[in-house]
């Protein structure tokens, strides 16, 4: 059982690693603002989701686990809106990004 | 934990190449931008020494509040027309011998400390039962160094007032304005909306939980005052006049709740700042929530700058 957990847990995170990596490159190289700011978002999207997903079996009691989907939740609310923010900025042709 | 890991001393490397970046880069933007990448790596360090105080006032104060502070004076000192020279190679050089001496001394010491390295670390744990507190760094700020802590809230105010000096002469008693027009209707009122509730409970949990874990007035209140600017941001809260006296009464009420506590030991414990026997837990909470009141709003209102609007009458 404990090896079937370790085994999720390994492939989830290792998963969301890959993600963030895929972001930062995404970020590092493609053209203009906007495609850079879906490549952050989605690192944070699936990649922070898939690393709260493989870390829940291993969270002390339900309320940790809790506390681990809301760090999600609120990563999710901040990131969009700071993409929605910029995103208005490269819209009104100011950017600062 | 003695060993060294790898993660560590990759973030030791990552937080002295942001740390070198925002030194080097000229643009004031990107420098701010660095500073708060670096605030926040700072308080990650903090963590894995277990400093968890220390880490969560260095996100909060050191790298969210002050990077906030450090973008409207830039924003501002951009919009302004130089008056003055840039300074000199001779001073630029002076500086960087200072800053790199009082880096050094910092490092000899860390390196060669002192034979026994002097520590009040055993005095204070063991006082710790007196106070009836869980938490050794609350313990420290607010029995053991009271002095010290009613001091920096006056530090905080005073600040403010530096800030509100700044004002034009009609625009005295008025209301500041915040660098973005509130965009009704926007992504940021949207989280104008959303985010406030939690944010205000998670304050005040970690104000509440201060006395015996980490967290605590100063970490709470800037939760809070961020939350208050979030509101202010997306136009959900009004921004306050500095003339109007709720916002005067909760800007002085911890250091003058503070004050008259210290004031009262002289005839209840024989001593400044001394609390009775017994009910040193009660005031101590007691000083701290009018603390958290008066750090939230002192933190939004010096964040937000001087007043800018004239009194509407």
């Amino acid at each position: 059982m404990s090896l079937v957990v370790a085994l999720f847990t390994l492939i989830t995170v290792t998963a969301g690693a890959f993600f963030f990596l895929a972001g930062t490159v995404g970020l590092l190289r493609f053209p203009d603002t906007l495609t850079r700011l879906h490549a952050l978002t989605k690192a944070d999207n699936l990649g922070l989701g898939l690393v709260v997903l493989g870390l829940l079996p291993w969270a002390d009691g339900l309320f940790s686990a809790l506390k681990l989907v809301c760090i999600w939740l609120l990563v999710q609310f901040a990131g969009a809106t700071a993409a929605q923010l910029i995103a208005q900025l490269v819209r009104r042709g100011r950017s600062h990004a | 934990m003695t060993a060294i890991s790898a993660p560590d001393i990759g973030l030791v490397l990552l937080v002295l190449g942001v740390a070198a970046w925002t030194t080097a880069v000229r643009d004031a933007f990107a420098a701010v931008i660095g500073f708060v990448a670096y605030g926040l790596l700072l308080a990650l360090l903090w963590v894995r020494l277990g400093a968890i105080d220390v880490a969560l006032t260095e996100a909060a104060i050191g790298s969210g509040l002050t990077g906030m502070l450090l973008l409207r004076a830039g924003a501002r000192a951009k919009a302004t027309q130089p008056t003055a020279a840039p300074p000199g190679k001779l001073l630029r050089l002076a500086a960087a011998v200072l800053c790199a001496t009082v880096a050094a001394g910092l490092a000899s010491l860390v390196l060669y400390p002192p034979g026994p390295a002097p520590s009040l670390a055993p005095a204070a744990a063991a006082s710790l039962p007196a106070t009836g507190l869980g938490n050794p760094v609350t313990a420290v700020l607010l029995a053991f160094r009271a002095f010290d802590t009613f001091l920096e809230k006056v530090v905080l105010l005073l600040a403010l007032i530096g800030v509100w000096s700044l004002a034009a002469d009609g625009h005295w008693g008025g209301a500041p304005t915040l660098p973005w027009p509130a965009d009704r209707g926007g992504a940021l009122t949207f989280l104008a909306k959303i985010l406030p509730p939690v944010g205000i409970v998670v304050g005040l949990y970690v104000f509440w939980t201060g006395a015996d874990h980490p967290g605590g007035a100063f970490q709470g209140g800037a939760i809070l005052s961020a939350m208050w600017l979030l509101a202010m941001l997306g136009g959900v809260a009004s921004v306050p006049p500095v003339e109007d006296a709720a916002l005067r009464l909760a800007l002085v009420a911890g250091a003058a709740l503070f004050l008259a506590t210290g004031l009262a030991g002289f005839w209840v414990a024989d001593a400044f700042l001394a609390y009775p026997e017994g009910y040193a837990k009660a005031l101590i909470i007691g000083i701290e929530a009018a603390m958290t009141v008066s750090v939230a709003a002192t933190l939004a209102l010096l964040v937000a700058g001087p007043p800018a609007r004239g009194v509407r009458r």
